[in-house]
């Protein structure tokens, strides 16, 4: 159900990720302030922004999962968060070796993305336990929907509340992009389109992989003799069950 | 539904007056975090910023003990049971227990202020506090729709005393930001300053997004 | 006319659990079903499902003509569910937790009255009801489920831990001919003998479903084996 043109989204991603790589590292220019380091831009600002898209996605298949009770929207709930975890980890980390190379300091709060992303990742560190601390898949299902919705409304407020706090003395210096030449652009561009491609393609391969395991799980189900679909039969875990 | 809700949050208000659980412990709670920053910060007096800091950090945590408890005596004496089974609407409990809740705030705040401004402010902050009654009403409003939402998503998890404040935090530093953003002006050492508007506008926004979306939400916590 | 409760393949699961499974019957209005199995038989979660308090995750309920849970919300109100927690807030009186329950049913206050005098509390209607006996809690809670006269009597155990006195107060509230009635009992003669019908669970399963006449209770105790 998932792997439908899987393996087509996976070349293009991966063209467009080498492809913004040759960018990144022979077209755009050296910034004249940061140096090379600079370049770290093109992977922590994508890496930014599609997670946030990924969180807000998650809140919204929470709301499609509780007006129909697919399932599958939880599933895809639940992928699209985990996933943007691990990129908001990401951006943490390439945000703070930014950072340290320009500043010298592993953190700095001047920085609104990097200060909201924090935040948003306690937040969202929540979100397995929650799902794993609640036994009946319905429910759980359920009340990770509600976290995902909250959530995912949460991250465009908080991303203004921050931004407003840093006042104007405290400039941002590391993502301005008012002032980029059209070769910086470019490549700013082709890069978050690769990160973004990446990301639908981690996402599917993971629906896929999900969906096939509780396909199989339920052909076991039915040739042990119990034949009803609805019979739930899994050991606890965080993730989505059928 | 007014019905309901009237009657929800008299009955919960009756049987904090009888018990006195949760209000006594928030106040008892935030004296003791004000004594604590004294000594943590060595200071004598604080203004300004830190002021602002010490106030809205110590109220919001003082909060999660009241989201704690709000739940307490409908998961224990199978209250909800008794809710659910009644023909109104379930959203009455959402509005009620916010209510309840915001309710226990003012009376949190009007104690631990006074204190506050007797501990560690140098002198009494009159020309503060109407901007302070204000930023405090509208951040306020907001614990009690978020602080409602993650005190019911905690009561099925296993481990709901630790849930609540790991949700609770994150999700209120808007309200922290432009609260004591808001505040550190009025607090300043020098005579109160202006209160900037903006910071009254994130709460609003705030207040009315969540607002809206608890209430169209809550419902599906309660059914089974 | 349309019966009172009609299941028909009913299942429930909790995780992993089964709770139950295959569950039809129906039962028609102003007659008596007693609910007879082991512990974790299904029983409780049959009744919570009758209640509206938990949703079938297979099959079709539908209690008093509406289909649960979709119109539970018209349902509600005609119902009175009698479980193993009293549902009573232990630091209000009485005569407070009665009257949050009947504004909540919108039902009059005089009716709190009323109840309190025929269930024998009258007295101490003032008092916490953490103060009460076992029984006298029971009684509260028997009054809680009447409040709102209900065509539906849920009932999960309804005589526990009362003596014979009060037990009889509580019969003439939600004993046999106060409506349709679906009793979870373990005393089985006292059970079969008001029954109308009896439905016997084991392990989620229907194990015996038939006019109380025709059932006798050595069938019942092999329900426990």
């Amino acid at each position: 159900m998932f792997g439908r043109g899987l393996k087509t989204l996976s070349c293009v991603t991966v063209v467009l990720i080498v492809g913004a790589f040759a960018l990144v590292f022979f077209y755009a220019p050296n910034d004249a302030d940061q140096g090379f380091i600079q370049k770290i831009f093109y992977l922590h600002v994508p890496l930014a922004i599609v997670a946030l898209c990924g969180f807000v996605a998650g809140g919204i298949y929470g709301i499609l999962y509780l007006r129909s009770g697919d399932r599958m929207h939880d599933l895809r709930s639940y992928v699209a968060i985990h996933l943007s975890l691990i990129l908001a980890v990401a951006t943490l980390i390439s945000g703070s070796i930014w950072a340290r190379a320009s500043w010298g300091h592993w953190w700095v709060w001047d920085e609104p993305t990097l200060v909201s992303f924090l935040i948003v990742f306690l937040l969202y560190a929540c979100y397995q336990p929650l799902r794993f601390s609640i036994e009946d898949p319905q429910t759980q299902a359920r009340y990770a929907a509600v976290f995902s919705i909250v959530a995912g409304a949460f991250v465009p407020l908080n991303f203004m509340a921050v931004r407003m706090a840093q006042s104007v003395a405290h400039p941002r210096v590391l993502t301005s992009t008012t002032a980029m030449p059209g070769s910086m652009f470019l490549t700013f561009m082709l890069s978050i389109v690769a990160m973004a491609c990446l990301y639908v393609t981690l996402w599917k391969y993971e629906l896929a992989s999900k969906h096939a395991s509780m396909q199989l799980r339920q052909l076991r189900r039915k040739l042990a003799g119990e034949d009803d679909g609805w019979t739930p039969r899994a050991r606890r875990s965080a993730a989505p069950q059928l | 539904m007014r019905r309901a809700v009237v009657a929800l949050v008299r009955k919960d208000l009756r049987l904090e007056a009888r018990t006195r659980e949760s209000v006594p412990a928030m106040v008892l709670f935030s004296l003791g975090t004000f004594v604590l920053f004294h000594f943590a910060l060595d200071a004598q007096t604080v203004a300004g910023n830190l002021a602002a800091g010490v106030l809205w950090v110590t109220l919001l945590l003082a909060a999660v003990l009241g989201i704690n408890r709000l739940f307490v005596a409908e998961r224990e004496e199978g209250g909800f049971d008794g809710f659910l089974l009644a023909p109104v609407d379930r959203t009455a409990m959402f509005v009620a227990k916010a209510s309840v809740l915001f309710a226990f705030l003012v009376l949190l705040e009007v104690v631990a202020v006074a204190a506050f401004a007797i501990l560690l402010l140098e002198r009494p902050p009159w020309h503060a506090l109407p901007g302070l009654a204000l930023l405090l009403a509208l951040a306020d409003l907001g614990i009690a729709v978020v602080g409602t939402l993650v005190g019911a998503l905690a009561i099925q998890t296993r481990a709901r005393d630790l849930i609540v404040p790991l949700l609770a935090i994150p999700l209120s530093v808007p309200l922290v930001i432009a609260g004591a953003r808001g505040s550190a002006p009025l607090l300043a050492a020098a005579g109160a300053g202006a209160l900037e508007g903006r910071w009254l506008l994130i709460l609003g926004l705030y207040d009315l997004v969540f607002g809206l979306l608890a209430y169209a939400i809550f419902d599906f916590l309660l059914e089974e | 006319m349309t019966a009172t409760v009609e299941l028909a393949d009913v299942g429930r699961a909790y995780g992993e659990r089964v709770a139950l499974r295959d569950v039809t019957l129906t039962l028609e209005q102003g007659r008596t079903l007693a609910v007879f199995g082991a512990n974790g038989a299904g029983k409780t979660t049959l009744l919570r499902i009758l209640a509206t308090l938990l949703r079938a995750h297979h099959g079709s309920v539908r209690v008093l003509g509406r289909e649960l849970p979709r119109e539970g919300w018209a349902v509600r109100g005609r119902i009175g569910f009698l479980g193993h927690q009293a549902l009573l807030y232990r630091d209000l009186t009485a005569r407070e937790n009665l009257r949050f329950h009947a504004r909540l049913h919108g039902v009059a206050p005089q009716r709190i009255d009323e109840l309190l005098d025929a269930i024998g509390l009258r007295l101490r209607a003032d008092e916490p009801v953490h103060t009460y006996s076992r029984g006298m809690v029971q009684r509260l809670a028997v009054c809680r489920t009447v409040l709102h006269a209900p065509e539906l009597l849920l009932l999960d155990e309804p005589l526990a831990g009362l003596d014979p006195g009060a037990a009889e107060v509580v019969q003439a509230l939600i004993g046999p001919g106060r409506g349709t009635r679906v009793v979870i009992s373990h005393d089985v003669e006292h059970g079969l003998a008001e029954a109308d019908e009896v439905l016997g669970l084991r392990g989620g399963r229907v194990a015996l479903h038939a006019p109380a006449a025709q059932v006798s209770v050595a069938d019942v105790r092999g329900l426990f084996a």
